[in-house]
């Protein structure tokens, strides 16, 4: 074969790979719209975005499963950042190399546990020791945001990790030139520059907390109503896709299609957050 | 490799029982530079006495014994890689962010011994100011960037930090070319200016001494001649030391130069000669400095 319709052919493979890529995304979205187009036309947005999930009477409100969403990966995060970014700062300013690369491992193994096995534990420990402190029946919001607490850690630490060891040590070297501590130039220099990248681990932790089904389905609920506190039973967008999913027609599985939309479309808005608060490939002005 | 990484380096003093005395009575100095090293006329601000540095087993300087004339402009040259520049972290310790590093002999900054163990080495920082070889202002807005020494030593004040931001932008001759962009990025001065807003951020916090690490071989030279001028004018009130590559800049700047050499690869880097600026340019002692600075070798 000559070199030239080598050249043509490996074009084409490449081309043709990333042809069946996009197509495969944009048909995602396509078929997510065409399923989720019923229950917009029969029930209509005033009725999908309601708070009463009722198919009984024709009622497919999402407004509790999309709070309900919104609250565990808050929930997840608000416990999850300070810790995440606390080992970040750890094994970037504080740790000698050697345990550096020991805890970066622990941190990548954390990453690797599936989600079924921290959904198990959440179900068979935090649960009942969340009832037995607390009263109610345990599973909740509460649960949940724990469960994901523990699986956005190793994303926003790692990234974040990414984020501190890009910003030039020039900038530490002149804060500590004035005179600065290390903590002052941690926290005045250091988390400062570093912050685009830090929001981008956040904003991707947020992505994965959102997104994950199984874990929180085992420590949620479930209850299709607004929970009364924080360990009271209720539903994300995921968790109510996967109980109903089974036994739905109609209508009734055109709005969870709808819910997956939903849940599309967040994940789309977070994506583009990230390109915008981290200015595409991280950026922090260095003069060269 | 993170070089922020707070894993300092084990910088050591020894204080020989021998020059224990000096240290312990820093009045005395001033006058008592009766030692051979002393040059006539001139206060020292730092006393150099035997110093080696090692990086790991790397040995990078070996024998150094100088002092370093008050509000005085000394310039150190020499090749590339004949320790230079970690000379001058000696003088603020800034190279105790090197993991292995060990330095011994003693470096007396008016009397005091800065490698001793008590000593406080973000005070020291404080009176000995850095300017680095790039520009390297941070991602802040140009009045933060002169604040930010002033802010971590407890300043609060808007008014205090005002009349900081402005005297220190005076003194770096910045004054009437940011006053109307105070609060705009750092990094959209440029180059020139980015390296006087550094000098800025280091007069804030009004040290003693000011270290200058080749400070214009990013820039230009109509940003050079006026970083020069610059330097000639803060002499009256600091000292300076500033290493550089340019041995034009050198005879053009200084009062007094220090020549470094490293003899063959492995080797430490040594002070060859030390003397005041004319005498080194014109009639330098050592054959070494004559070939170096009529540019025979290096």
């Amino acid at each position: 074969m000559s070199s030239i319709s080598r050249e043509w052919l490996i074009k084409r493979i490449l081309l043709v790979a990333a042809m069946v890529v996009v197509l495969g995304l944009a048909m995602v979205v396509y078929f997510m719209a065409k399923e989720s187009l019923p229950a917009f036309r029969e029930a209509g947005p005033a009725n999908l975005f309601s708070a009463t999930w009722s198919p009984r009477d024709g009622r497919y409100g999402m407004l509790v499963f999309l709070v309900g969403t919104l609250t565990t990966a808050a929930g997840g995060l608000l416990l999850g950042t300070p810790l995440a970014l606390s080992l970040a700062l750890f094994l970037t300013q504080v740790a000698p190399r050697r345990s550096r690369a020991l805890f970066s491992r622990g941190v990548e193994i954390l990453a690797g546990i599936p989600s079924i096995v921290l959904g198990w534990l959440g179900f068979t420990m935090l649960v009942p020791w969340i009832r037995k402190l607390s009263g109610s029946s345990g599973s909740g919001i509460l649960a949940a945001s724990i469960i994901l607490a523990v699986m956005v850690i190793p994303t926003i630490t790692a990234i974040s990790k990414d984020a501190l060891e890009a910003v030039p040590a020039s900038y530490a070297q002149a804060s500590l030139a004035v005179g600065a501590t290390r903590w002052q130039t941690t926290w005045r220099v250091l988390l400062p520059a570093a912050r685009p990248g830090i929001l981008a681990a956040v904003i991707l932790g947020l992505g994965r907390a959102v997104g994950e089904t199984m874990a929180v389905a085992m420590v949620i609920g479930p209850a299709s109503v607004f929970p009364t506190s924080l360990t009271t039973p209720t539903h994300t967008l995921t968790t109510k896709i996967l109980m109903e999913m089974g036994e739905s027609t109609g209508v009734q599985r055109s709005s969870l299609f709808a819910m997956g939309l939903v849940l599309l479309l967040l994940a789309m808005a977070l994506v583009l957050l990230v390109r915008r608060v981290s200015g595409g490939p991280f950026k922090y002005g260095v003069v060269e | 490799m993170s070089v922020i990484s707070f894993v300092s380096g084990k910088v050591r003093g020894r204080r020989p029982g021998s020059v224990g005395a000096e240290g312990a009575a820093p009045s005395q100095n001033k006058r008592a530079g009766a030692e051979s090293e002393a040059i006539p006329g001139e206060g020292a601000k730092f006393r150099l006495r035997d110093v080696s540095l090692r990086y790991g087993n790397r040995p990078v300087l070996e024998g150094i014994t100088m002092d370093i004339p008050e509000r005085r402009i000394t310039a150190v040259i020499g090749p590339s890689g004949c320790g230079k520049s970690s000379f001058l972290r000696c003088l603020n310790r800034m190279n105790d962010l090197v993991e292995g590093c060990r330095l011994e002999g003693l470096v007396l900054l008016d009397g005091e011994d800065i490698y001793a163990r008590e000593y406080d080495v973000t005070a020291l920082r404080r009176r000995v100011g850095m300017v680095f070889q790039r520009p390297n202002p941070f991602p802040k807005t140009v009045y933060e960037n002169v604040a930010f020494g002033p802010r971590i030593f407890g300043i609060k004040d808007r008014e205090t930090l005002d009349g900081i931001v402005e005297l220190s932008l005076k003194r770096a001759a910045l004054w009437e070319e940011v006053k109307d962009k105070l609060r705009e990025p750092a990094l959209a001065l440029s180059g020139g200016q980015q390296q006087r807003l550094c000098i800025a951020r280091v007069l804030a916090v009004e040290p003693e001494v000011i270290l200058l690490d080749e400070p214009c071989s990013a820039l230009d030279p109509i940003a050079t001649q006026r970083i020069e001028d610059l330097l000639a004018e803060l002499k009256e009130n600091y000292t300076i030391v500033i290493v550089t590559h340019n041995m034009q800049q050198a005879a053009r700047v200084s009062d007094y130069t220090a020549f470094f050499l490293i003899e063959s690869q492995g080797e430490p880097g040594r002070l060859v000669e030390f003397g005041d600026t004319a005498t080194i340019f014109t009639a330098p002692a050592d054959p070494r400095t004559e070939r170096y600075i009529t540019g025979r070798f290096g």
